[in-house]
């Protein structure tokens, strides 16, 4: 079993195309969409996680490049500015997949990038405004 | 073995002074024992850093020709206190923005001084035949100002609440976001390192200490607002909820921003994170036993923020280091737990503070006037009653 996260990029045509459905019957993979932002008629974008045995997940996305997607691996979308950390700690209280995380030695911020959700929380916690997703 | 401050600071003077952090001297007490650390140690540095709302600046700008009383002041569009002399003034750390709200407070503009920026300061006046002028639109920087100091009613608190959300709504507090059915509990002290809690019943912190205050070198000037030496004790003597305060002055000219950072708290409003250190005279044994006590030792109050009333219920007490596990049970429920206080920094404080005593021979004072003692009859802090004139 293999768990990649993608970054798709869907063109306006395509929009509204069950994808993640073709995924789940025709590649026998679990899709779990962390993000998207699809709007009818326009450029869409979805962060996808997928996982399954690693043939499954190569065809599927040979399938969803013949559907016209650009497909790329997930980039850096949760980005911390260390300049505006203060390493307080308050944005571990609200990341429940503990994706951020104080070390328990040196009590540095660690952020494990892929446990994180985004879901934001950190986003509207953190004091400093240090927290920012991209798309 | 008792060591005076005159002792101490001969020591300092010649640079014969032992002087470790608060977490080298529980290590040492650890292996060699409290009344051998209490021999070999002379000082011991201490530090915290954590968003202190009661915190602020005075400000004298200077006149400008022809002069104005400044009566509506403006500093980044963060209205300052218009209320002192001509062109004197008192600006708040949690008062908002009035074009960006919490996002910009004056917790920012003081950051932004800090940092050598320019500060747009709009004012306007009567106009008298002293103060002619009715309005003024300039800039300034902290150079510019006659004097700029930090002076911050209430700084350091001794222990603070563990804050936890029993409702079945998210909740956005001044210890940050809690999450519903007690999803997350948040804290707020440096604990082991936090300069009132190694010195439980103030024999060595008064007005007149010489303390480390957002980077600079600053002292108490007074007992903190609503501070409480009254709160429940543990056996050390040490409090287990909120108690001791102080109040800070240092100079904002010789502060740095990396330790006076403003913060933005979500759904709550503006706050500046502070940095407060103390060095703490080993004078005996027993001052050595509450300094030599670690995280472990140290116990915080768990408080339900879900009911906002004054005085919320009480759920328990936890130890610094079970809070610093990132889990702690509540009512037989596993709560995940976040600091708001960095002890990343409030270690550096507690460095920088043992360098200023090494290095720049930081000498220590015995205090002027003692803080309000506990079983001294202080005052607890009184409530605010909703009552008429007629009702007095
Ligand atoms: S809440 Fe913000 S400032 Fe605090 S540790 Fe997290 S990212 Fe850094
Ligand atoms: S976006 Fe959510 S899951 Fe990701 S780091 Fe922030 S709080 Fe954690």
């Amino acid at each position: 079993m293999a768990r990649v996260r993608l970054d798709l990029t869907f063109p306006p045509r395509q929009a509204t195309k069950p994808v993640t459905y073709h995924l789940v019957k025709d590649f026998d993979l679990t899709p779990n969409i962390l993000r998207a932002q699809i709007q009818p008629g326009q450029q869409g974008r979805m962060l996808l996680e997928v996982s399954g045995p690693r043939e499954a997940i190569d065809e599927g996305i040979a399938f969803l490049e013949d559907e016209g997607l650009t497909v790329s691996p997930a980039a850096s979308d949760i980005e911390l500015d260390e300049e505006r950390c203060v390493v307080c700690g308050l944005c571990t209280a609200v990341c429940r997949p503990g994706a951020l995380a104080l070390d328990a030695e040196s009590a540095a911020l660690v952020f494990d990038k892929d446990a994180c959700v985004y879901c934001e929380a950190c986003v509207v916690a953190c004091p400093r405004r240090a927290v920012t997703l991209r798309f | 073995m008792a060591k005076s401050f005159e002792e101490i600071n001969a020591k300092i003077a010649t640079g014969e002074a032992v002087v470790m952090t608060a977490e080298e001297f529980a290590a040492l007490a650890a292996d060699e024992g409290v009344a051998h650390a209490a021999k070999r140690v002379d000082v011991v540095t201490t530090g915290t850093f954590g968003p202190m709302c009661s915190s602020g600046a005075f400000f004298n700008f200077g006149h400008s020709d022809p002069p104005i009383k400044m009566g509506e002041i403006t500093m980044n569009d963060v209205p300052a206190s218009g209320g002192l002399a001509a062109v004197d003034t008192y600006l708040g750390a949690t008062e908002p923005s009035r074009t960006r709200g919490i996002e910009y407070g004056g917790a920012h503009v003081i950051e932004d001084l800090i940092r050598g920026r320019a500060v747009r300061l709009r004012a306007s006046g009567p106009g008298t035949d002293c103060y002619p002028r009715i309005e003024i639109d300039t800039h300034v920087t902290l150079d510019d100002l006659n004097q700029a100091y930090l002076f911050n009613p209430r700084n350091a608190y001794q222990n603070y609440a563990v804050a936890v959300n029993s409702g079945d709504r998210l909740i956005n507090t001044y210890l940050g976001p809690l999450l519903p059915r007690l999803g997350n509990a948040t804290y707020c002290s440096a604990g082991a390192l936090s300069p009132l809690l190694n010195d439980p019943l103030y024999r060595t912190i008064g007005v007149g200490t010489r303390c480390f205050v957002a980077g600079a070198p600053g002292y108490v000037a007074w007992q903190g607002t609503q501070h409480n030496p009254d709160q429940a004790r543990d056996d050390n003597g040490v409090p287990v909820a909120p108690a001791g305060t102080i109040a800070v002055i240092a100079d904002l000219k010789s502060a740095s921003h990396e330790f006076f950072s403003a913060a933005t708290f979500t759904g709550y409003g503006v706050s500046a994170f502070v940095g407060i250190g103390i060095p703490i005279p080993v004078l005996d044994e027993d001052l050595a036993a509450t300094l030599a006590l670690t995280d472990a030792d140290l116990t915080a109050t768990v408080f339900d923020y879900g009911v906002a009333r004054r005085s919320r219920p009480a759920l328990g007490r936890v130890t610094y280091a079970q809070l610093r596990s990132g889990a702690i049970e509540i009512e037989g429920k596993q709560v995940p737990t976040g600091p708001i206080s960095s002890l990343t920094t409030a270690r550096r404080i507690a460095d920088e503070l043992k360098r200023w005593v090494v290095e720049r021979r930081f000498t220590l004072v015995p205090p002027l006037e003692p803080l309000p003692q506990p079983d001294t009859g202080a005052p607890a802090p009184k409530p605010l009653e909703i009552r008429t004139e007629e009702a007095i």
